[in-house]
């Protein structure tokens, strides 16, 4: 699913973000990225979500080099992959119902069929009884959940997220990566950056980070 | 391809809302989009209206044959006949007897006729060319004096020239100025969508995390600029029209006085299709320039 070979991510301040990352992680895996602050894992997430590119080296996911991906490209690559970030990236002047559905609108899905799968993603998520409401109504765990569904309603094969328990109280979190759990069992490859080990279940790797460097696969 | 068109519907539908979300912001747009469609617009229709006024009130337009007097059926049968000929436009015959009763009904010169003892004015063609530039007036004239039969040849040459000078310069001008007032609504558009641009950076922002395309992203300002557009268009034909309803009567009253059933004309349907397409045409392309320039930066 993915396959990154000597990969360094160098910023034009000369900041080395990345350095000679190389790694694999196999389809239906579920993978931890940890560190500490300045590791370089939010980076890596912007490298796997095709949002920066590398400097040198190659990252290949779902058989796509995102090296050498054409601008073109970039969107229906990301139509197959799930983001979920750590500020959440919700509208807030659309309703819950209408964050869901912008996914299906973009990938040019029938109304109705977007319709029946954005109240399917809800329901899983358990907020399709808030599907009326504002985001901003929401508590700090129902937004994290709002932010899943609306990645998972494309059924992508791939989901990434970037720090989604953090500023979270215990019990939400616990929900969250419950809900990861449910995803992972029916074969979605999960890639999760947290810089928090201590929510690592079991049957999952963990790739650890320091300075860049993968210190710990 | 039902994707397709639900994609260009639902942007459709994305413009009209934000259209409709902010009333007072789209009145404003369109008063200065009717405004500057607007202006143009009834110049181009003053002139045609001129031109035609000038053509009936003058008879500048007109070339009139007159027949060698003595003639008969059979020489305005053969000019007739050579009319068809030619094709020059729309002709109709004046009978001398149809002058004379004229010349009677015509202010002041009741006695005049009156005191002829017989009919001195000759059969006659009215000649209204289909091609009224001045030198195509001339050359027509001169074919006509070639003809048997034809006495003499009445074109006012010199007000068709000034005539004509009069109208090139006038639609150069309105031409001008339609290109300065099209650049204004290209300019109105591209700002509009530029400030709707930055109040939706947060959507564009993540619309593209999420796979938006180029295209999907600039659809719904191209069609909101369009819509604008087309609106501004039909808000210009409602102050032409409006203007046209107010000045009709004081209007009317000018052309008793020049004692002619001269109707001014208003846009035609394709006119006022044009005008709305026009709109549409200009507002699409000031939302396109924007769009071309703006959301490259988000993410």
């Amino acid at each position: 699913m993915i396959s990154a070979s000597a990969v360094t991510k160098r910023y034009p301040q000369g900041i080395e973000a990345l350095k000679d990352l190389s790694f694999e992680i196999g389809d239906g895996e579920l993978v931890f990225i940890t560190g500490h602050s300045g590791a370089g894992k939010s980076t890596l997430f912007h490298l796997l979500a095709a949002i920066e590119k590398p400097t040198s080296g190659s990252i290949v996911v779902d058989g796509q080099n995102l090296a050498a991906l054409r601008r073109g490209a970039i969107p229906y690559l990301r139509r197959k992959l799930g983001l979920i970030f750590q500020d959440q990236k919700l509208l807030f002047d659309r309703s819950v119902l209408d964050n869901v559905l912008l996914p299906l609108s973009i990938a040019g899905l029938p109304p109705r069929e977007a319709m029946r799968r954005a109240h399917a993603a809800l329901d899983k998520v358990g907020l399709l009884d808030r599907e009326r409401a504002w985001p901003i109504a929401l508590s700090g765990g129902e937004q994290q959940r709002l932010a899943i569904a609306r990645a998972v309603v494309n059924r992508p094969s791939l989901l990434l997220a970037d720090e989604p328990t953090a500023n979270l109280d215990r019990e939400s979190a616990g929900q969250i990566l419950d809900l990861f759990r449910s995803f992972h069992q029916v074969g979605v490859t999960l890639v999760i950056i947290t810089h928090d080990p201590q929510w690592m279940t079991r049957g999952a790797r963990m790739l650890r980070l320091a300075r860049g460097r993968l210190v710990d696969a | 391809m039902g994707a397709f068109f639900s994609g260009h519907l639902a942007a459709a539908r994305s413009a009209a809302r934000r259209l409709a979300a902010s009333p007072l912001n789209t009145l404003l747009s369109l008063v200065v989009i009717g405004a500057a469609l607007a202006l143009p617009a009834a110049g181009w229709l003053t002139l045609d209206n001129v031109q035609r006024f000038a053509g009936k009130v003058s008879g500048a337009q007109q070339i009139s044959l007159f027949l060698t007097p003595g003639g008969g059926e059979k020489e305005a049968a053969e000019i007739e006949t050579r009319l068809a000929g030619l094709s020059p436009g729309k002709w109709r015959f004046v009978a001398r007897e149809e002058a004379l009763k004229r010349l009677r009904e015509t202010e002041g010169m009741a006695d005049v006729a009156a005191g002829l003892t017989r009919n001195p004015l000759p059969d006659a063609f009215i000649v209204e060319p289909g091609d009224v530039r001045p030198e195509a007036l001339e050359n027509l004239a001169e074919i006509f004096r070639s003809w048997p039969a034809v006495a003499h040849v009445q074109l006012d040459s010199a007000w068709s020239r000034r005539l004509d000078v009069f109208l090139r310069l006038a639609r150069l001008a309105v031409g001008i100025f339609a290109g300065l007032f099209a650049g204004m609504l290209v300019a109105v558009t591209f700002n509009t969508i530029r400030l709707q641009i930055l109040a939706r950076a947060a959507e564009i922002e993540v619309s593209r995390l999420f796979g938006a395309t180029d295209a999907f992203i600039r659809r719904p300002f191209l069609y909101f600029g369009a819509l604008q557009g087309a609106l501004g268009g039909l808000f210009a034909l409602s102050l032409i029209a409006g203007a046209g309803w107010s000045l009709a009567g004081p209007a009317g009253e000018l052309l008793l006085l020049y004692g002619t059933d001269f109707v001014p004309r208003g846009p035609s349907p394709a006119q006022a299709g044009a005008l709305v397409g026009v709109g549409a045409a200009l507002g699409w392309l000031g939302a396109r320039i924007s769009v071309s320039i703006h959301p490259r930066g988000f993410a």
